[in-house]
């Protein structure tokens, strides 16, 4: 007896909604706003430590780099005759496995100057370098068309070449490059493979490059002095570390050094910079999820303000249902439903908005939604909904109906 | 003889306490029978609105005993007491009291949402109501686009609709012209004739004098309840 159907409470609240237009779009609006920037605030901060951590891995974790000290770039605290150049012999000590277990691969690159030339077509290429086949692996630089060239190739000054996608484009364009001979600094080389795109980081066109054999780049361009660095790799990215202190050991035992301060050599690990860059986005995630967490606060806020004031205004409302007739379980199922309509109303459109600017760039950052922030913002807004709107118009209809009459 | 629609005894109602305690009702007691107009009169501050309030169990009393028909108020809880409100009184307020946004039909209809009437069934009562206080022409407006009297009007069918025990009117006319408070008064006895028991809260003699019975507080206290001859 004296009992709503269900239907008929979800009717009155659809009703108490619409009634009021204004009040329910700017609650609604208030979940949104909440809702979406958090939305697109945490897929900013995942986009930009994504787009570091991918970055780290092209280059690849693994590779560890050995430059000479004083030899150009770079500070330097003994550049005087004292150093030694890196030479073909300190690769092979690094290369030897009792010694230095940690090793994949070590190989040595003789930088050069340049430019080449296709017909008409001429690449000017960031950098120009004479190795070993061991590069590749070190240098985490796999092909993608044709082949690779050979030790044989390094025995026998063969000109070969494999060059990057930024050099293929400029000299053949959309034409295959493999089995095409190419003049570089006047010398006819033959093209053999093109490299995966590695991307462009920075400044740096990881694919603005031509790979020789060493000993071509040696006869032909650069001459037989010391090696420009050794690229390293160690057998895995959890071992980098230790293989960097490998290379340390044999390279002080070649270069007879015996403390730190008098290296005529630099260890660098390509990834550790990196990787302090990815600490830096890991702030920046940590500083993004903060401010999204303030808004949800403030979005929360705005919810509670919105649902307090209008069930306080509604006070009296209530007591005219009471007066005839309403029973509380009745008015406080209205002011529920009514509250969880608007909270989610609000935030679905919230999520929905959210990830629809998620799929923009961001100050050049591509978003990456997380589902974690998508569920953690449409609960907490739903939460927060319907405990504010919940608990006033529970208050309120536990008042004697002449206490919520007297409302104003 | 019948049960009477309302039996008070030693009814008090003191608000606060201590030395700032105000009692609104000293011991009232009474009756009244079904298909009686019964006025109550006092100035303000009398406590004939503290009586209405809880004739109409909008409130509950300090002390003593408030029957309606044979039920004590005393002893029902929150649910029961709504299904009183519900199914035995109808109350029309000084300020109309109609849900705002919402149109005359809508409002007339939900006592009889809240007593799980169907909504077919609950529309044709409302619009037999409306029309039975000259409104079924205004059944669609909302309440600011209805005068004064049009909105105490449709207040009085949400009243009737459910064919309640008896209609609590608390200064139905207090926010009236004297055209309007003219009309209010014949529409309240035309309802008595028909046998409803309608008791009307004033501080105005003439609505008084219009009455049968006319019972007068004072400091919370009766201080005359006299039955004019018909």
């Amino acid at each position: 007896m004296g009992s709503l159907g269900l239907i008929e409470i979800w009717r009155f609240a659809w009703r108490g909604i619409s009634a009021n237009r204004l009040r329910s779009s700017l609650t609604i609006l208030g979940v949104l706003i909440g809702v979406s920037s958090v939305i697109i605030l945490t897929a900013v901060g995942n986009g930009s430590a994504k787009s570091v951590k991918d970055g780290i891995e092209k280059l690849g974790t693994n590779s560890v780099t050995v430059m000479r000290n004083g030899g150009g770039g770079g500070f330097s605290r003994s550049a005087n005759s004292n150093t030694k150049p890196l030479t073909i012999n300190d690769v092979k000590a690094l290369n030897d496995k009792i010694r230095a277990p940690q090793i994949k691969a070590a190989a040595p690159i003789l930088n050069a100057q340049g430019s080449c030339t296709y017909g008409t077509f001429s690449s000017t290429p960031q950098s120009m370098k004479g190795t070993w086949p061991s590069y590749f692996e070190a240098a985490n630089s796999p092909i993608d068309k044709g082949s690779y060239w050979t030790n044989e190739d390094v025995t026998n000054k063969r000109a070969v070449a494999i060059i990057g996608t930024t050099t293929a484009t400029d000299l053949f364009a959309t034409d295959s490059p493999i089995g095409q001979v190419i003049r570089c600094n006047g010398q006819k080389v033959t093209v053999v493979g093109v490299m995966k795109s590695k991307g462009t980081v920075g400044f740096q066109d990881a694919d603005s490059v031509v790979l020789m054999p060493l000993t071509f780049v040696q006869r032909s361009m650069a001459g037989y002095g010391g090696l420009s660095q050794i690229q390293v790799e160690s057998v895995d990215a959890a071992s980098t570390t230790l293989a960097m202190d490998q290379v340390t050991t044999i390279m002080d035992a070649q270069h007879k050094i015996k403390s730190a301060t008098s290296a005529d050599y630099r260890v660098l690990n390509q990834a550790s910079i990196l990787q302090s860059s990815s600490t830096s986005s890991k702030t920046l995630t940590v500083l993004l999820a903060a401010i999204a967490a303030i808004s949800l606060l403030v979005g929360g806020i705005g919810i509670t303000n919105i649902m307090l004031v209008s069930v306080t205004e509604r006070t009296r409302e209530i007591g005219i249902l009471k007066a005839i007739g309403a029973p509380k379980s009745a008015i406080l199922s209205q002011f529920l439903i009514e509250a969880t309509l608007l909270s989610v109303m609000g935030g679905i459109s919230g999520v929905l908005l959210g990830i629809g600017i998620s799929h923009f760039s961001v100050l050049g950052v591509k978003p990456v939604v997380s589902l974690t922030s998508v569920l953690m913002a449409f609960l907490v807004s739903a939460m927060v909904g319907l405990i504010f709107g919940g608990w006033p118009a529970n208050r309120a209809a536990s008042l004697r109906p002449i206490e919520a009459l007297r409302y104003e | 003889m019948s049960v009477p629609v309302v039996k008070v005894e030693g009814v008090t109602k003191v608000y606060g306490a201590g030395d700032t305690a105000v009692h609104a009702l000293r011991g009232i007691s009474l009756k009244i029978e079904q298909g009686e107009f019964v006025a109550i009169m006092g100035a303000s501050g009398s406590g004939k609105s503290t009586l209405m309030n809880i004739l109409g169990c909008l409130d509950a009393p300090t002390d003593g005993d408030y029957w309606i028909r044979n039920l004590n108020a005393a002893e029902l809880d929150e649910e029961q007491l709504s299904v009183v409100r519900s199914q035995l009184i109808g109350f029309v307020f000084q300020s109309f009291n109609l849900i705002p946004k919402t149109s005359a039909t809508r409002n007339v209809e939900l006592p009889l949402a809240y007593q799980g009437v169907s909504r077919s069934n609950r529309r044709a009562r409302a619009l037999a109501a409306l029309e039975s206080v000259g409104l079924a022409d205004r059944a669609e407006h909302q309440p600011h686009e209805l005068s004064g009297g049009q909105q105490q009007r449709v207040a009085i069918a949400r009243a009737l609709v459910t064919n309640p025990a008896m209609l609590l009117a608390d200064e139905p006319t207090g926010a009236l012209d004297t055209a309007s408070t003219a009309e209010i008064l014949a529409l309240l006895h035309e309802i008595n004739r028909k046998g409803s028991t309608v008791i009307v809260i004033t501080h105005e003699e003439e609505v008084a004098r219009s009455a049968r019975r006319m019972i007068r507080l004072r400091d919370g206290a009766v201080v005359e309840d006299v039955t004019w001859a018909a």
